[in-house]
Protein backbone atom coordinates (compact mmCIF):
# COMPACT_ATOMS: atom_id res chain seq x y z
CA UNK A 1 0.00 0.00 0.00
CA UNK A 2 1.11 3.61 -0.37
CA UNK A 3 3.33 5.52 2.10
CA UNK A 4 1.83 8.23 3.49
CA UNK A 5 4.98 8.98 4.93
CA UNK A 6 8.69 7.71 5.89
CA UNK A 7 11.36 8.63 7.79
CA UNK A 8 14.83 7.20 9.12
CA UNK A 9 16.47 8.39 12.62
CA UNK A 10 20.18 6.66 12.67
CA UNK A 11 20.47 5.70 16.59
CA UNK A 12 24.23 5.30 17.56
CA UNK A 13 25.47 2.64 20.18
CA UNK A 14 25.99 3.27 23.59
CA UNK A 15 24.72 7.15 22.95
CA UNK A 16 22.93 7.17 26.86
CA UNK A 17 22.36 10.63 26.89
CA UNK A 18 20.37 11.20 23.43
CA UNK A 19 18.52 7.81 23.88
CA UNK A 20 14.92 8.31 23.41
CA UNK A 21 15.13 11.45 20.71
CA UNK A 22 13.96 9.40 18.28
CA UNK A 23 10.84 7.64 19.82
CA UNK A 24 9.83 11.40 20.78
CA UNK A 25 9.61 12.41 17.12
CA UNK A 26 8.20 9.67 16.17
CA UNK A 27 5.44 10.18 18.58
CA UNK A 28 5.04 14.07 17.57
CA UNK A 29 5.31 13.48 13.85
CA UNK A 30 2.64 10.44 14.60
CA UNK A 31 0.40 13.00 16.59
CA UNK A 32 0.68 15.41 13.88
CA UNK A 33 -1.24 12.86 11.49
CA UNK A 34 -3.95 12.42 13.64
CA UNK A 35 -2.74 9.40 15.28
CA UNK A 36 -3.66 8.89 18.70
CA UNK A 37 -4.85 7.14 21.57
CA UNK A 38 -3.95 3.23 22.16
CA UNK A 39 -2.04 2.89 18.88
CA UNK A 40 -0.22 6.62 19.87
CA UNK A 41 1.23 4.82 23.17
CA UNK A 42 2.04 1.86 21.61
CA UNK A 43 3.45 2.99 19.06
CA UNK A 44 5.65 5.05 21.48
CA UNK A 45 6.56 2.58 24.32
CA UNK A 46 7.87 -0.56 21.13
CA UNK A 47 9.79 2.39 19.43
CA UNK A 48 11.25 3.61 22.06
CA UNK A 49 12.05 0.51 23.60
CA UNK A 50 13.76 -0.65 20.40
CA UNK A 51 15.54 2.39 20.17
CA UNK A 52 16.97 1.92 23.89
CA UNK A 53 17.70 -1.38 22.51
CA UNK A 54 19.70 -0.33 19.49
CA UNK A 55 21.98 2.25 22.27
CA UNK A 56 22.18 -0.83 24.95
CA UNK A 57 22.99 -3.54 22.52
CA UNK A 58 23.82 -2.59 18.98
CA UNK A 59 27.11 -1.59 17.48
CA UNK A 60 24.62 1.47 15.85
CA UNK A 61 21.87 1.03 13.42
CA UNK A 62 19.09 3.22 12.45
CA UNK A 63 15.00 3.16 13.08
CA UNK A 64 12.80 4.04 10.27
CA UNK A 65 9.31 4.94 11.00
CA UNK A 66 6.56 4.56 7.36
CA UNK A 67 3.25 5.56 8.29
CA UNK A 68 0.70 4.21 5.63
CA UNK A 69 -3.64 4.51 5.16
CA UNK A 70 -3.87 1.88 7.57
CA UNK A 71 -0.42 1.05 9.54
CA UNK A 72 2.41 2.75 11.33
CA UNK A 73 5.56 0.58 10.40
CA UNK A 74 8.62 0.53 12.25
CA UNK A 75 11.55 -1.18 11.38
CA UNK A 76 14.99 -1.50 13.24
CA UNK A 77 18.23 -2.52 11.52
CA UNK A 78 21.51 -2.16 13.35
CA UNK A 79 24.98 -3.37 12.23
CA UNK A 80 25.27 -6.00 14.81
CA UNK A 81 26.81 -7.72 16.49
CA UNK A 82 23.23 -9.75 16.00
CA UNK A 83 21.61 -12.18 19.10
CA UNK A 84 23.31 -15.41 20.37
CA UNK A 85 20.16 -16.94 21.65
CA UNK A 86 16.99 -15.74 19.94
CA UNK A 87 14.81 -17.62 21.95
CA UNK A 88 16.45 -16.68 25.24
CA UNK A 89 16.19 -13.04 24.23
CA UNK A 90 12.41 -12.77 23.79
CA UNK A 91 11.92 -14.14 27.40
CA UNK A 92 10.56 -12.46 30.39
CA UNK A 93 13.25 -11.06 32.36
CA UNK A 94 16.33 -12.44 30.59
CA UNK A 95 18.82 -9.61 29.58
CA UNK A 96 22.20 -9.12 28.73
CA UNK A 97 22.61 -5.12 29.81
CA UNK A 98 25.73 -3.69 31.39
CA UNK A 99 25.99 -1.93 34.25
CA UNK A 100 25.34 1.61 32.93
CA UNK A 101 21.77 0.77 31.11
CA UNK A 102 20.78 -1.13 34.18
CA UNK A 103 21.50 2.24 36.26
CA UNK A 104 19.42 4.09 34.03
CA UNK A 105 16.55 1.53 34.60
CA UNK A 106 16.51 -0.90 31.94
CA UNK A 107 17.85 -4.12 31.56
CA UNK A 108 15.17 -5.87 32.83
CA UNK A 109 14.73 -8.59 30.21
CA UNK A 110 11.15 -6.82 29.43
CA UNK A 111 12.66 -4.74 26.04
CA UNK A 112 11.84 -7.70 23.16
CA UNK A 113 8.41 -9.28 24.86
CA UNK A 114 7.67 -5.61 25.81
CA UNK A 115 7.45 -4.90 21.87
CA UNK A 116 6.33 -8.01 21.00
CA UNK A 117 3.19 -7.41 23.21
CA UNK A 118 2.63 -3.73 22.04
CA UNK A 119 2.64 -4.34 18.00
CA UNK A 120 0.21 -6.05 15.90
CA UNK A 121 2.62 -7.64 13.89
CA UNK A 122 6.05 -8.43 15.30
CA UNK A 123 9.19 -10.17 13.21
CA UNK A 124 12.49 -10.36 14.23
CA UNK A 125 15.73 -11.56 12.14
CA UNK A 126 18.83 -11.70 13.70
CA UNK A 127 22.32 -13.74 13.01
CA UNK A 128 24.94 -13.88 15.48
CA UNK A 129 27.86 -11.92 13.54
CA UNK A 130 25.82 -10.15 11.44
CA UNK A 131 23.05 -8.09 13.15
CA UNK A 132 19.91 -8.20 14.04
CA UNK A 133 16.71 -6.36 11.84
CA UNK A 134 12.90 -6.18 13.81
CA UNK A 135 9.80 -5.40 12.04
CA UNK A 136 6.58 -4.02 13.70
CA UNK A 137 3.73 -2.97 12.27
CA UNK A 138 0.42 -1.15 14.26
CA UNK A 139 -3.02 -1.38 12.61
CA UNK A 140 -4.75 2.22 12.56
CA UNK A 141 -8.43 1.51 12.87
CA UNK B 1 -7.84 13.18 44.97
CA UNK B 2 -6.19 15.68 42.11
CA UNK B 3 -2.25 16.52 41.92
CA UNK B 4 -3.09 19.39 44.04
CA UNK B 5 -3.85 16.78 46.69
CA UNK B 6 -1.22 15.24 46.43
CA UNK B 7 0.98 18.14 46.57
CA UNK B 8 -0.79 18.76 50.03
CA UNK B 9 -1.01 14.98 51.75
CA UNK B 10 3.02 14.72 51.04
CA UNK B 11 4.13 18.48 51.61
CA UNK B 12 5.63 18.79 48.34
CA UNK B 13 7.27 21.36 46.07
CA UNK B 14 5.94 21.76 42.73
CA UNK B 15 8.84 22.23 40.35
CA UNK B 16 6.85 22.07 37.07
CA UNK B 17 3.16 22.58 35.84
CA UNK B 18 1.73 24.93 38.68
CA UNK B 19 -1.27 25.34 36.23
CA UNK B 20 -2.25 21.85 35.95
CA UNK B 21 -2.15 20.59 39.79
CA UNK B 22 -6.33 20.74 39.57
CA UNK B 23 -5.89 17.61 37.10
CA UNK B 24 -7.71 14.38 39.01
CA UNK B 25 -5.44 11.14 39.57
CA UNK B 26 -6.82 8.31 40.35
CA UNK B 27 -4.32 6.03 40.27
CA UNK B 28 -0.30 5.55 40.85
CA UNK B 29 2.64 3.45 40.06
CA UNK B 30 6.43 3.70 42.06
CA UNK B 31 9.37 1.98 40.79
CA UNK B 32 12.78 2.63 39.61
CA UNK B 33 12.73 0.69 36.95
CA UNK B 34 11.30 1.84 33.73
CA UNK B 35 11.56 -1.34 31.78
CA UNK B 36 9.13 -2.65 34.04
CA UNK B 37 7.19 0.78 33.56
CA UNK B 38 7.36 0.88 30.08
CA UNK B 39 6.25 -2.70 30.29
CA UNK B 40 3.10 -2.98 32.38
CA UNK B 41 1.78 0.58 32.79
CA UNK B 42 -0.67 1.47 30.18
CA UNK B 43 -3.01 4.40 31.37
CA UNK B 44 -2.18 8.07 32.76
CA UNK B 45 -1.27 7.64 35.72
CA UNK B 46 1.22 9.10 38.15
CA UNK B 47 4.95 7.65 38.68
CA UNK B 48 6.57 7.81 42.19
CA UNK B 49 10.49 7.42 41.74
CA UNK B 50 13.51 7.83 43.27
CA UNK B 51 15.59 7.56 39.95
CA UNK B 52 16.50 11.40 38.24
CA UNK B 53 17.74 10.50 35.59
CA UNK B 54 16.44 11.74 31.74
CA UNK B 55 14.74 8.46 31.04
CA UNK B 56 12.11 8.88 33.44
CA UNK B 57 10.85 11.85 31.73
CA UNK B 58 11.23 10.35 28.61
CA UNK B 59 9.48 7.27 30.09
CA UNK B 60 6.80 9.24 31.37
CA UNK B 61 6.44 11.23 27.66
CA UNK B 62 6.43 8.19 25.87
CA UNK B 63 3.41 6.61 28.13
CA UNK B 64 1.54 10.20 28.31
CA UNK B 65 1.77 10.29 32.55
CA UNK B 66 0.08 12.99 34.33
CA UNK B 67 2.22 13.74 37.24
CA UNK B 68 5.76 12.51 38.36
CA UNK B 69 6.51 12.59 42.01
CA UNK B 70 10.57 11.97 42.87
CA UNK B 71 11.20 11.15 46.69
CA UNK B 72 13.80 12.09 49.17
CA UNK B 73 13.62 15.34 47.86
CA UNK B 74 15.45 14.48 44.34
CA UNK B 75 15.21 17.50 42.18
CA UNK B 76 16.39 16.17 38.88
CA UNK B 77 18.81 19.09 36.76
CA UNK B 78 17.44 21.53 34.94
CA UNK B 79 17.61 20.13 31.17
CA UNK B 80 15.26 17.12 32.53
CA UNK B 81 12.57 19.69 34.01
CA UNK B 82 12.63 21.45 30.97
CA UNK B 83 12.26 18.31 28.88
CA UNK B 84 9.15 17.46 31.36
CA UNK B 85 7.91 21.08 30.70
CA UNK B 86 7.91 21.06 27.12
CA UNK B 87 5.95 17.71 27.21
CA UNK B 88 3.52 19.14 29.60
CA UNK B 89 4.07 16.94 32.97
CA UNK B 90 3.73 17.99 36.51
CA UNK B 91 6.22 17.65 38.12
CA UNK B 92 6.56 17.55 42.26
CA UNK B 93 8.99 16.81 44.73
CA UNK B 94 8.72 15.28 48.05
CA UNK B 95 10.97 14.54 51.72
CA UNK B 96 9.28 11.38 52.01
CA UNK B 97 10.66 7.94 50.88
CA UNK B 98 9.04 6.43 48.12
CA UNK B 99 7.84 3.51 50.73
CA UNK B 100 6.12 6.59 52.58
CA UNK B 101 4.59 8.48 49.91
CA UNK B 102 2.74 5.38 48.63
CA UNK B 103 1.41 4.60 51.69
CA UNK B 104 0.49 8.39 52.28
CA UNK B 105 -1.56 8.57 48.75
CA UNK B 106 -2.76 5.16 48.81
CA UNK B 107 -4.26 5.73 52.57
CA UNK B 108 -5.84 8.80 51.24
CA UNK B 109 -7.64 6.68 48.06
CA UNK B 110 -5.00 6.30 45.29
CA UNK B 111 -5.13 2.83 44.01
CA UNK B 112 -2.05 1.26 41.87
CA UNK B 113 -2.50 0.93 38.67
CA UNK B 114 -3.70 -2.38 37.87
CA UNK B 115 -1.08 -4.86 36.31
CA UNK B 116 -1.86 -8.13 35.14
CA UNK B 117 0.51 -10.63 36.62
CA UNK B 118 0.29 -14.52 36.50
CA UNK B 119 2.42 -17.36 38.07
CA UNK B 120 4.70 -19.15 35.91
CA UNK B 121 4.51 -22.80 35.96
CA UNK B 122 7.00 -24.39 38.44
CA UNK B 123 9.11 -25.12 35.25
CA UNK B 124 9.55 -21.62 34.03
CA UNK B 125 12.24 -19.49 35.85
Amino acid sequence: MEELFSTTYPVAQADYVTAGKASADIKRRLKQLGVGGDVLRRVAVASYEVELNLVIHSLGGELTLTVFPDAVQLVSADVGPGIRDLAMAMREGYSTANEEARSLGFGAGMGLPNMKRNADEFDIQSEYGKGTTITMRFRLS
Amino acid sequence: MTIRDMVRILSARVLIGEEKLDTPVYTACCSDLMSDVLAFVDEKTVLITGLTNPHVVRTSEMLDLKCLVFARGKIPTEDILESAEEQGLVVISTKLTAFSTCGMLYEAGLRGVPVPVEWDSKEEK
